[in-house]
């Protein structure tokens, strides 16, 4: 078990401005994030030893992270099942208007594996909010894999208008080798609860970018809940477009043997007085169960009024198993409303434990209460009930396994 | 009628340079309908008394005994001791969260009486024992002490003190860090517990741990104890909390045993 805690209050920073539409967005350089390019003459082969990969184990890629063939066939190898409300347009989108749709978040792949999948993704599967239109019932988008061993390529655009508010839902379930941009747009005024759940078969592997753009005043809550899959990886990308943006990104993990669950964040505070929150908090048991959470936050100089908190929480439940955190922030500014983070890996809360013991609780119950308690409070955060109702299940079915 | 026995107990810490002994020989008996008061300047381990009793894990006890009515306090578990009938309101009580404090004072409740009580019954006397020590009826839907404030978590501490209903009660320093109105609100709830226990027939035995003799103009002790480098020095009436709050813990500490 380790527990690594790193901090970065370093000033880095060039002056410059985003654009978006061309091959590449110039971006003030973060040394925490390089730009991000479509060109994949931009993204060389990882060797694994780059900071952004020195975590994951390579050779369990598949070949994603180099030149894997992509010839897993939509439909036959996989599908994706999209129930969605009356109002909201689901289309798969081809071709040229395909292409010309790519880079609506006004981010582009910061790491092979995404910069290969955007350029081989032949289509786009777009889920469209209109503006000002309210929606009580997710979109549930549901990605079937049949096969791990035909590699995948993928591309969801969920754009959410002006003023409007809905909830999506996207769950991975079968066997797959996928690697996908989801690219979640949040106009202004609007609010979406986004989950993505990520309920694999054991043979799965999984390399998701999630390139989430926040407009003005507006209000995302994202949820990442991860729990199949023998490696899954999710990096998640937050811009804000204007003042008022609300980001709260929560997360649920439970890594069981041999397992590798590796999630990204990287929030880019460059418009003032924006928010955002992180909560991620994860379990783990068995030998060789791994996680790694990086929490990444940049406040650049002009994002004054800035509000930002993360926080990553493991629990180790058996021996044998390595959580890896690192909360990472970095400010230009001191013109802000609030930074920080706070990350804390351990066993069981003993203190906790004999407050309830003390209490005359039997040990076996106290213990399922405080472990309930722990992912209690991000189940809470979940917005859409579906969701919620099927995460606690699958904790309940996670934690049968060590008898707790 | 019940009674707390301690037996010269000899109580150890294990910390990085070796086990250190904070309690070297500490005799006590505590029955029904008493309270006895234990005074005593910092570090001369009264909260490790309190924490021994309740079962603490960081603490070991190496010799000794400790008895409620005839039985082995120290070979029963945390959780049975509760059930034993003994109770520990915590100086700084634990913020479980994800556990709403209704589920947790519904599931102790079930634990100590040995079956869960009837859902109406028990939700017309949680709400009465809220509105007398004038708990806000939200904090039931909050988690446990995440986010009260230093009072709200010592009101907590005697709320469940009165639905559990033990038979001995350790208050450790429950009136520190309060002001006089939560004070005041805190040790009427202490002095409604006893009033009720009596009244039952069973009575509750009160070991009140404490550094300052405010709390004792409220809760009145039958006997006051005096504890210094983890004994205790003097024991005695009311009255020698009256000398303990005209001279302070001078006299004791100039003992030997006060060099912790």
């Amino acid at each position: 078990m380790t527990a690594v805690v790193e901090t970065s209050p370093a000033q880095h920073g060039l002056t410059g401005h985003s654009h978006i539409g061309g091959r590449t967005a110039a971006k003030p350089d973060s040394h925490l994030h390089g730009s991000g390019s479509a060109d994949l003459a931009d993204h060389p082969v990882p060797s694994g030893r780059e900071e952004n990969w020195r975590f994951t184990p390579m050779r369990r890629l598949r070949g994603l992270e180099a030149d894997a063939p992509f010839q897993g066939v939509i439909g036959e190898d996989n599908d994706t099942v999209v129930d969605a409300p009356e109002g909201v347009l689901v289309r798969r989108v081809i071709g040229d208007e395909a292409a010309a749709l790519k880079g609506q978040a006004g981010q582009l792949p910061t790491d092979r594996p995404s910069a290969r999948a955007w350029a081989a993704s032949s289509t786009v599967l777009l889920i469209d909010v209109p503006a000002q239109l309210e929606v009580t019932e997710p979109v549930v988008i549901t990605f079937l894999g049949t096969t791990a061993s035909k590699a995948t390529a993928g591309h969801v655009i969920v754009r959410v208008g002006p003023h409007a508010k809905a909830q999506v839902a996207m769950v991975h379930e079968g066997s797959a080798t996928l690697t996908d941009n989801i690219e979640i747009i949040v106009g202004d005024g609007a609010t979406l609860e986004f989950a993505s759940m990520e309920e694999w078969a054991g043979d799965a592997v999984h390399l998701s970018h999630h390139h989430i753009r926040v407009g003005r005043d507006a209000t995302l809550r994202h949820t990442a809940l991860t729990f199949g899959g023998d490696l899954v990886r999710v990096v998640g990308t937050v811009s804000y477009d204007g003042p008022g943006g609300d980001a709260d990104l929560t997360g649920l993990y439970f890594a069981d043997a041999g397992q590798h669950l590796e999630h990204r964040l990287f929030v880019d505070h460059a418009v003032p007085n924006c928010k955002s929150r992180a909560l991620y908090k994860g379990a783990l048991q068995g030998a060789k169960a791994h996680t790694v959470w990086i929490g990444d936050v940049l406040i650049r100089k002009a994002a004054e009024g800035t509000d930002t908190y993360e926080m990553n929480r493991n629990l180790i439940l058996t021996q044998g198993a390595r959580a890896d955190s690192v909360p990472n922030l970095e400010i230009e500014t001191g013109e802000i409303v609030g930074a920080g983070h706070a990350s804390a890996t351990g066993r069981f809360d003993d203190e906790q434990l004999f407050y309830l013991l003390s209490r005359g609780i039997p040990a076996e119950l106290a213990k399922r209460l405080v472990v309930r308690g722990f992912f209690g409070e991000v189940l809470l955060h979940i917005g859409i009930p579906s969701v919620r109702e099927r995460a606690a299940e699958i904790i309940e079915r996670e934690l049968a396994i060590s008898g707790i | 009628m019940a009674t707390l026995d301690i037996r010269d107990l000899h109580v150890s810490v294990n910390t990085d340079e070796g086990a250190i002994e904070i309690l070297r020989g500490v005799d006590l008996t505590i029955s029904s309908n008493q309270t006895h008061a234990i005074m005593g300047p910092n570090g001369s381990g009264k909260s490790t008394l309190a924490y021994s009793l309740a079962g603490h894990p960081k603490y070991q006890v190496t010799q000794g005994s400790v008895t409620l009515d005839g039985e082995d306090l120290l070979a029963m578990t945390v959780d049975q001791r509760a059930r034993a009938g003994l109770f520990l309101a915590m100086q700084y009580p634990v913020e479980v969260p994800g556990v709403s404090t209704s589920n947790f004072l519904r599931t102790a409740a079930t634990a100590v009486r040995g079956e869960a009580p009837p859902i109406r019954k028990w939700v017309k006397e949680v709400k009465t024992a809220m509105k007398d020590l004038e708990i806000d009826p939200e904090f039931a839907e909050r988690s446990v002490n995440e986010g009260f404030s230093g009072g709200e978590k010592k009101r907590h501490e005697i709320l469940q003190l009165s639905l559990l209903k033990p038979k001995i009660a350790v208050l450790d320093e429950t009136d520190s860090g309060l002001d006089v109105d939560a004070l005041r609100i805190v040790a009427e709830g202490v002095n409604r517990y006893k009033a009720a226990a009596q009244a039952d027939g069973e009575g509750v035995g009160v070991l009140l741990i404490t550094h300052y003799t405010r709390i004792l103009r409220y809760i009145h002790p039958d006997r006051v104890h005096v504890f210094a480098g983890g004994v205790v020095v003097e024991s005695g009436g009311p009255e020698l909390a009256d000398e303990l709050e005209t001279n302070g813990y001078v006299r004791f500490v100039g003992a030997p045993a006060a060099a912790v």
